[in-house]
C-alpha cells in the first residue's frame, strides 16, 4: 500500500477519533466546572433547609420537594397510560392495523414537539380550558384551577414523557420471549390472564426503566413548566394540587437570567445544578443498569 | 389423499378431512385419522410436512398464528372442536401441550406447576399443594424437587425443565397430551426418563407425540402416522409401519433413503 | 422411579358455557379498554394542535384583531416611522406594536446554523470512529458516557453557555456583545450532538458486517470501507439522524433563552444577539394579557414550530424506514 494512502488514511481515522475526544472533553468540562463551583455548598443543610437572605444562603429544600411531588404526581398520571398504549400496540393490535400504524405515527411526532410548545398546550388546555372549565362548574367562576398550579404542571409533562414510557414498555415486552406466552395459552389461561400473570410480569424491569427515565425527563425540563404552575420564591411549600410550586430547573433558569446580584446568587445556583445534575445523572445510570442486566437475562433464558 | 385408520380402543380424538393454511401455503392436507383413547400416537416425517402443525391444530393454538386458516374437523370425544360454542380455552385444559423447548415460567417451581389452575380459578392452597405433588410425581420429578419448591425453575437443568413443564401440563387434568418433539434438546439419558414417562402416563392419558427420531417413535408409540407434504401418507400399528409398511413412501423414510 | 397409580381426577376446572361466556365477555371488555386507552397518543396530538391552534385561530378570523396582526404584518416589511424605509421589527409591547416574525426566523435560523455546522460533523466523526474503529470493550464505554451527555437537561447547558463559555468565548474571539447568536448556537451543540451521534451509530450499527467484509475482501482499508460503503448504505439514517437534530435545535428553548441575549435583531453577524422563535414565547408569555393580540401571536409562533417539527420528523421517520428496508433487503443474496 502507498504510504501516502496510509499517511492519509491514519489522518483520517484520527480526525474521527478526535471528534469523540473532544465531545467527551465537552462534557468532563461541564462536569468538572459544576462540581468545582457547586461542591462548596453542599451540604445536609443546603438539601433541607429554605433559602435565605435573597437567594444567597440557605438551601433549596422547597424546590427539591417541589420537584419531587411534581414528579410523582407525573409518573402516577404517565405510567397506566403508557405502558396500556404500549400492551395495546404490542399485544392486541392486529398485525397490519392501520389504527396502530397512526398510533405509532403520532407518538413519533408527540416525541418531536419542542417542550415550549407543550408547555402552550398546558396553558391552552390545561389551565384555561379544563382548569377554566372547573372554575366555572365548581367554584362558581372563582379563580381556582384555571390558573398555574401543581398538576396541571404534572399532566403538561406527562403528556411530553408518554412516549419515552411507550417506548421502554415496547421493548420491554418484546423482550418477553413468546415460548411463554404460548405455554401459558396451551394451559388454558386467556390472553389477559396470560397479560396479567405472565407478560407484564416478565416485563416489569424495562417498564422500570420507562418510568426512571420519564422522572429524569420530568425533573430537567423547564420550558413546559414556565407557565403552566412553577414558581421561584413561595414562602410555603405547596399543600394542595392547585398551588404553585418551585422547582431546580426552574430554580436555575431565574436564577442565572435575573437574579439581582449575580456573584453573591453564584454558590447557591452553582450547587443547585449540581445537585440536579447528580439526580438525573443517578436516574439516567439506574436505566442504563436496569436495562444492561434485562439483556444479559434475555440472552441467557434464550436458549 | 385421505387414509383413515380404525381398528382397536375407541378414538379419543378424530380429524375429518382437515386443512391448515398459512396464507397461501397449505400446511396440512386434508387429513382424517383417528387417535386412540389411552394410547400413544407417534407422528413421524421429514421437516416441514406439517405434522408440528397438525398436533397445533389439536389444541387451535394455530388459532393464535395470523393468517393461519382450516377446513375440516376435529372431533374430541365427538364433539367438533372449532364450534363456535366451544371456548378454545376451554379446549386447552383438556388437551394440554408440551413444547419442543422448555419454556417454564421465571417463577418458582411450584408456582409453575400451580399456574394452571391458579389461571382456572382454583384457589385453595390445600388443593394446590396436593395436586402439585401428584403433577410432580406423575412426571417423576418429586422426589428431585420436593425440598426446593420455592426456588427458581430456571435453575433446574434441561432435562428436569422439560419434565417441570410436563407436570405443569399434567396439573390441570387435562385428557389428552400433545407432545412436540419433547425430547430433542435433551441428551440421551434425559431422553430415556422422558420416554419413559410416556410410557407410564399412557395408562391415564391420550398421548400424541411428534418426533424425528423413528427409533424413538418405535420404542414409545402404540400407532405411528407417516407425514409427508402436508399428507398423512400411512397409519397403522408401530410394528408393522416399521417392519412392514404398506406404502413406498414409508418404507422410504423408515429405511432412512431420504429425512 | 416413582410410578403414579392412576386416581380419579382430584380436581376438576368446570367447563359451564355460562362461566366460557363470562370470561369471553371479560375479555372482549379488555380488549376494548386497552384499544381504547392506545388511542391516547393520537389523541394528545390532535389535543396539543387543536388547543394551540384555537388561541392563534383569531388572528385569522376575528376581523379587528386580523387588522391588528395579519399575515402581511407578520412577514412584510412595515413602515414604522413616517419618513424611515420599511423594515423588520419585532417589538409588540409598545405604542405602535411591531410584530414581524422576520427577525424571529432569522434569528432562529442563525442559531441552528451553528449548531448544525457543530454538531453534524462532531456527531457523524464520533459515531464513525465508535462504530467502525473502536475496540468493542471501548464501543460498549463510549456510548452509554454519550448518553450522558444526552441526559443533561438543557436548562444546566444553558447555564453552563452563559457562566462559562459566554466569557471565554467572549475574551478569544472578541465579541461586541457577551450573549449572542453564536455561543447560543454553541450551547445548542452540545445538546443535539449526542442526538445525531446515537441516531447516525444505530445507522451504521444496522448494516451488515457481510457489506464491510466484502469490501475488505477486495483489498480496501477500513477508512475507506467505512467512507465509501458503510456511510452510504447507512445514508437515509444519516440523514434521517441531522434532521432529527433540526428538529431538537429549531424547538429547543431553555438555552437559546439563556444564551442568545434575546434581542430581536435582523442582522447577518452571528456575534449579534438574536432571538429565536421558542425562546420569545418562553420570554414573553408570562407577562402577557390573556386574549390578547400579542398572546395570540405567541400561540401563532407555537403553532409554526409545530407543523416544522412535524415535517421535520415525518421526513426522518420515513428515511429510517426506507434504510431498513435497504439493508434488511439487501441481506439476502442474489
Amino acid at each position: 500500500m502507498k504510504r501516502s494512502r496510509r499517511v492519509r488514511d491514519h489522518l483520517l481515522v484520527g480526525l474521527t477519533a478526535m471528534a469523540v475526544v473532544v465531545i467527551l472533553g465537552m462534557l468532563a468540562l461541564i462536569l468538572f466546572d459544576v462540581v468545582r463551583g457547586g461542591l462548596g455548598r453542599l451540604s445536609w443543610r443546603f438539601l433541607t433547609a429554605a433559602p435565605e437572605q435573597g437567594m444567597t444562603e440557605g438551601g433549596i429544600f422547597p424546590a427539591i420537594y417541589g420537584t419531587a411531588i411534581m414528579t410523582l404526581l407525573m409518573t402516577v398520571a404517565v405510567m397506566p397510560v403508557g405502558v396500556t398504549t404500549a400492551v395495546y400496540l404490542h399485544e392486541y393490535a392486529p398485525p397490519g392495523s392501520k389504527l396502530a400504524a397512526l398510533v405509532r405515527i403520532a407518538v413519533n411526532n408527540l416525541a418531536g414537539v419542542p417542550s415550549i410548545v407543550f408547555g402552550l398546550f398546558g396553558l391552552g388546555f390545561l389551565v384555561q380550558f379544563v382548569g377554566g372549565g372547573m372554575d366555572r362548574l365548581f367554584n362558581g367562576g372563582e379563580l381556582r384551577w384555571g390558573q398555574p398550579a401543581l398538576i396541571w404542571a404534572s399532566l403538561t409533562l406527562a403528556v411530553l414523557t408518554l412516549p419515552v414510557v411507550i417506548v421502554s414498555t415496547e421493548e420491554a415486552l418484546r423482550a418477553v420471549p413468546k415460548d411463554h406466552r404460548m405455554a401459558s395459552l396451551a394451559l388454558g389461561a386467556t390472553k389477559s390472564q396470560t397479560l396479567w400473570r405472565v407478560v407484564l410480569p416478565g416485563a416489569l424491569p424495562g417498564i422500570l426503566t420507562g418510568a426512571v427515565l420519564a422522572v429524569s425527563r420530568g425533573a430537567g425540563e423547564v420550558a413546559p413548566i414556565l407557565f403552566t404552575g412553577a414558581a421561584y420564591y413561595l414562602p410555603d411549600l405547596p399543600h394542595g394540587l392547585s398551588g404553585q410550586f418551585m422547582h431546580l430547573g426552574y430554580h436555575i433558569y431565574v436564577l442565572a437570567t435575573q437574579s439581582p446580584d449575580v456573584d453573591a446568587t453564584l454558590p447557591l445556583l452553582y450547587s443547585t445544578v449540581l445537585v440536579l445534575l447528580m439526580l438525573t445523572f443517578t436516574l439516567n445510570l439506574t436505566a442504563v443498569a436496569i436495562r444492561a442486566r434485562t439483556r444479559r437475562r434475555a440472552g441467557a433464558a434464550a436458549h | 389423499m385421505t387414509s383413515a385408520f380404525t381398528e382397536g380402543p375407541r378414538p379419543k380424538l378424530q380429524a375429518k378431512g382437515l386443512t391448515v393454511r398459512y396464507g397461501r401455503k397449505t400446511a396440512v392436507d386434508d387429513v382424517s385419522l383417528d387417535l386412540g383413547d389411552r394410547q400413544v400416537t407417534a407422528l413421524i416425517g421429514p421437516s416441514g410436512c406439517g405434522k408440528s402443525t397438525f398436533l397445533r391444530a389439536l389444541n387451535r393454538m394455530n388459532d393464535l398464528i395470523p393468517g393461519a386458516t382450516h377446513e375440516g374437523a376435529v372431533l374430541l370425544d365427538g364433539q367438533n372442536i372449532f364450534e363456535r360454542e366451544l371456548d378454545p380455552v376451554d379446549l386447552r385444559r383438556r388437551v394440554g401441550m408440551v413444547f419442543q423447548r422448555s419454556n417454564p415460567f421465571p417463577k418458582s417451581i411450584y408456582e409453575n406447576v400451580a399456574y394452571g389452575l391458579r389461571v382456572g380459578g382454583v384457589r385453595d392452597r390445600a388443593v394446590l399443594d396436593r395436586q402439585v405433588e401428584r403433577s410432580l410425581t406423575a412426571a417423576a420429578l418429586w422426589d428431585e424437587v420436593r425440598d426446593r419448591l420455592d426456588e427458581s425453575a430456571l435453575a433446574l437443568s434441561g432435562g428436569q425443565q422439560q419434565r417441570l413443564c410436563i407436570a405443569r401440563a399434567l396439573a390441570v387434568e387435562p385428557e389428552v397430551l400433545l407432545m412436540d418433539e419433547p425430547a430433542s434438546a435433551l441428551d440421551p439419558i434425559a431422553t430415556a426418563k422422558i420416554e419413559e414417562l410416556v410410557h407410564e402416563l399412557k395408562t391415564r392419558y391420550t398421548i400424541v407425540i411428534v418426533t424425528h427420531n423413528m427409533q424413538q417413535a418405535a420404542r414409545v408409540s402404540d400407532v405411528t402416522a407417516f407425514f409427508y407434504m402436508g399428507e398423512l401418507v400411512e397409519i397403522g400399528p408401530t410394528e408393522r409401519m416399521f417392519t412392514a409398511p404398506r406404502e413406498r413412501r414409508t418404507e422410504d423414510y423408515v429405511t432412512g433413503k431420504f429425512g | 422411579m416413582v410410578s403414579y397409580t392412576g386416581l380419579s381426577p382430584a380436581v376438576t376446572i368446570t367447563v359451564e358455557p355460562a362461566r366460557a361466556r363470562k370470561r369471553q365477555r371479560r375479555e372482549k371488555l379488555v380488549s376494548a379498554l386497552v384499544t381504547l386507552v392506545g388511542l391516547s397518543g393520537i389523541a394528545a396530538v390532535v389535543l396539543i394542535f387543536v388547543f394551540v391552534g384555537k388561541e392563534a385561530l383569531p388572528l385569522f378570523t376575528d376581523a379587528a384583531t386580523h387588522a391588528e396582526a395579519g399575515l402581511d404584518k407578520m412577514f412584510w416589511p412595515q413602515i414604522v416611522r413616517a419618513g424611515k424605509p420599511a423594515v423588520f421589527m419585532w417589538q409588540p409591547v409598545s405604542t405602535v406594536p411591531k410584530i414581524s416574525m422576520v427577525p424571529l426566523f432569522l434569528g432562529t435560523l442563525k442559531i441552528t446554523a451553528v449548531a448544525m455546522l457543530l454538531a453534524v460533523p462532531f456527531g457523524v466523526a464520533a459515531a464513525v470512529w465508535v462504530s467502525e474503529f473502536a475496540p468493542r470493550r471501548l464501543q460498549e464505554i463510549i456510548k452509554p458516557v454519550i448518553e450522558l451527555l444526552a441526559g443533561i437537561p438543557s436548562v444546566v447547558l444553558g447555564f453552563f453557555a452563559l457562566v462559562v463559555l459566554a466569557t471565554t468565548l467572549q475574551d478569544t474571539l472578541g465579541f461586541t456583545y457577551r450573549l449572542n447568536a453564536f455561543l447560543a448556537g454553541v450551547g445548542l451543540a452540545l445538546a443535539i450532538t449526542p442526538v445525531i451521534f446515537t441516531v447516525t451509530e444505530d445507522a451504521l450499527a444496522a448494516v451488515p458486517r457481510s457489506y464491510r467484509e466484502g469490501s475488505l475482501a477486495l483489498g480496501a482499508t477500513r477508512l475507506e470501507t467505512a467512507l465509501r460503503v458503510v456511510l452510504p448504505a447507512a445514508a437515509p439514517g444519516v440523514l434521517a439522524a441531522v434532521v432529527l437534530g433540526l428538529g431538537r435545535a429549531i424547538g429547543e428553548t431553555m438555552i437559546v433563552l439563556m444564551a442568545s441575549g434575546n434581542a430581536a435583531l435582523v442582522s447577518p453577524g452571528i456575534g449579534d444577539s438574536a432571538r429565536s422563535l421558542s425562546a420569545t414565547i418562553a420570554a414573553e408569555m408570562g407577562e402577557v394579557v390573556v386574549g390578547s393580540t400579542h398572546y395570540r401571536l405567541l400561540f401563532f409562533i407555537g403553532v409554526e414550530l409545530f407543523l416544522v417539527t412535524f415535517v421535520l420528523n415525518s421526513v426522518a421517520s420515513a428515511w429510517v424506514r426506507r434504510l431498513m428496508r435497504r439493508v434488511s433487503g439487501a441481506g439476502v443474496p442474489q
